[in-house]
């Protein structure tokens, strides 16, 4: 009987160091999910400079860039999976992965041919167990990127984007990432990143503005050469952290659960440990009452 | 008299912003010097680098790997991909 005891009072005290843990992860998500959207507000000056400088161009000239037309002569397409490095973040990895496999399906259904670029480990090891070619890998830092990857990454894609069609040169490129909607809220999301087609945030210019009639150096075009590549790594660098925001977040809710789970797993053993010490009180007393009585008689 | 609003921004945070009299930038083909009321401009840039002549102090400098650069109604952005800022105080 004093087995049973014991083991509760076992399973209480691992639950509680277990208690312990999900306690410092969630604290040190929500220390650095702050950080995260700080990041997030300071790359924000850097993207509409660009973005309003991109639309400028594009407004005064007509002529079609590469990374602005469509390709047709090749059938195979990059997608970029951006997921975390790490687990304990609740559904935040899986359902960015099953978001990618149904952008997947959707593409092959197409005809098309799905080359993958991965960030983050997990989303690796997903790919890697199940045998998937992977085109290109960036396992390093997913909760806090860093500008040099996001350059990385777009400098790699733009190449296969750029590249001939033998040379594995793909005609499209998609993103699939976590949008950072608010502390709750994270939801998966796919964008067609390349080839180019709109400007986000282009102010229309009313009737009575006239836009401004912009000198061009050298040239609109290598202005252009120069500008849209920066504008790629920019949109790059600014899905990265946001989704850096978005499982820091899910990490800290996930957290949260399961402490919350943990606290009630030691209160139901808690309660198991006090019926089994009380039962065998109650046994050891009507033992001795009965040996007693055993004795008297 | 009127000013130039400047803001150099790198890619992950802004790096200086202000108001100044006149900047130098070294765009692709030679270095540019804008001044107020400036026709808008947008001139990508090589390595070199970038003075700004702010309105109250010492002149501010950087050196830029390359980035772009525009000019739009006195508004002067400065867009770098790498910027070392030498001298003035940094804003972060």
């Amino acid at each position: 009987m004093a087995g049973a005891q014991r083991v509760y009072k076992q399973r209480i005290k691992s639950t509680q160091s277990l208690k312990k843990m999900f306690r410092a992860q969630e604290l040190i998500a929500a220390s650095r999910i702050g950080k995260a959207r700080e990041r997030t507000a300071a790359a924000e000056p850097y993207a509409t400079a660009i973005t309003t400088a991109v639309s400028a161009v594009a407004t005064h000239t007509s002529d079609s860039h590469p990374l602005t037309s469509e390709r047709t002569d090749t059938q195979r397409v990059a997608v970029l999976v951006v997921a975390s490095d790490r687990g304990m973040a609740g559904a935040y990895s899986a359902s960015i992965i099953r978001e990618a496999e149904r952008l997947i399906a959707r593409l092959q259904e197409a005809g098309k041919e799905v080359s993958l670029y991965v960030a983050g480990r997990r989303a690796e090891s997903y790919f890697r167990f199940r045998g998937r070619e992977l085109a290109g890998t960036w396992t390093e830092g997913s909760d806090s990127p860093s500008s040099e990857t996001a350059g990385e990454i777009s400098s790699t894609l733009l190449n296969a984007f750029l590249a001939p069609a033998e040379e594995g040169g793909v005609a499209e490129m998609h993103v699939v990432y976590t949008q950072f909607v608010s502390m709750v809220s994270q939801v998966p999301r796919v964008v067609r990143m390349l080839p180019l087609e709109v400007v986000e945030g282009v102010v229309e210019p009313g009737d009575d503005d006239v836009l401004p009639l912009y000198d061009f150096e050298p040239s609109a075009e290598s202005v252009l050469d120069a500008l849209l590549p920066r504008y790629v790594r920019s949109r790059i660098f600014s899905f990265l952290l946001e989704a850096a925001a978005s499982e820091l977040a899910a990490r800290q809710r996930a957290m949260h659960t399961a402490v919350d789970n943990a606290e009630d797993l030691v209160r139901n053993y808690t309660r198991l440990a006090n019926q089994a010490r009380q039962s065998e009180i109650t046994q050891e007393i009507s033992e001795i009452v009965s040996g007693a009585d055993a004795l008297a008689s | 008299m009127a000013h130039l609003n400047v803001d150099i921004v790198a890619t992950d945070r802004k790096i200086w912003s202000g108001v100044a009299r006149g900047v130098t930038a070294p765009a692709s083909e030679g270095e540019v010097g804008i001044r107020v009321g400036h026709a808008p401009l947008l001139a990508s840039l090589r390595a070199g680098r970038v003075v700004i002549t702010p309105v109250e102090g010492a002149p501010v400098s950087g050196t830029v790997t390359g980035g772009f650069l525009s000019v739009d109604a006195d508004q002067v952005t400065i867009v770098a991909d790498q910027v070392e800022v030498h001298r003035g105080e940094k804003v972060r």
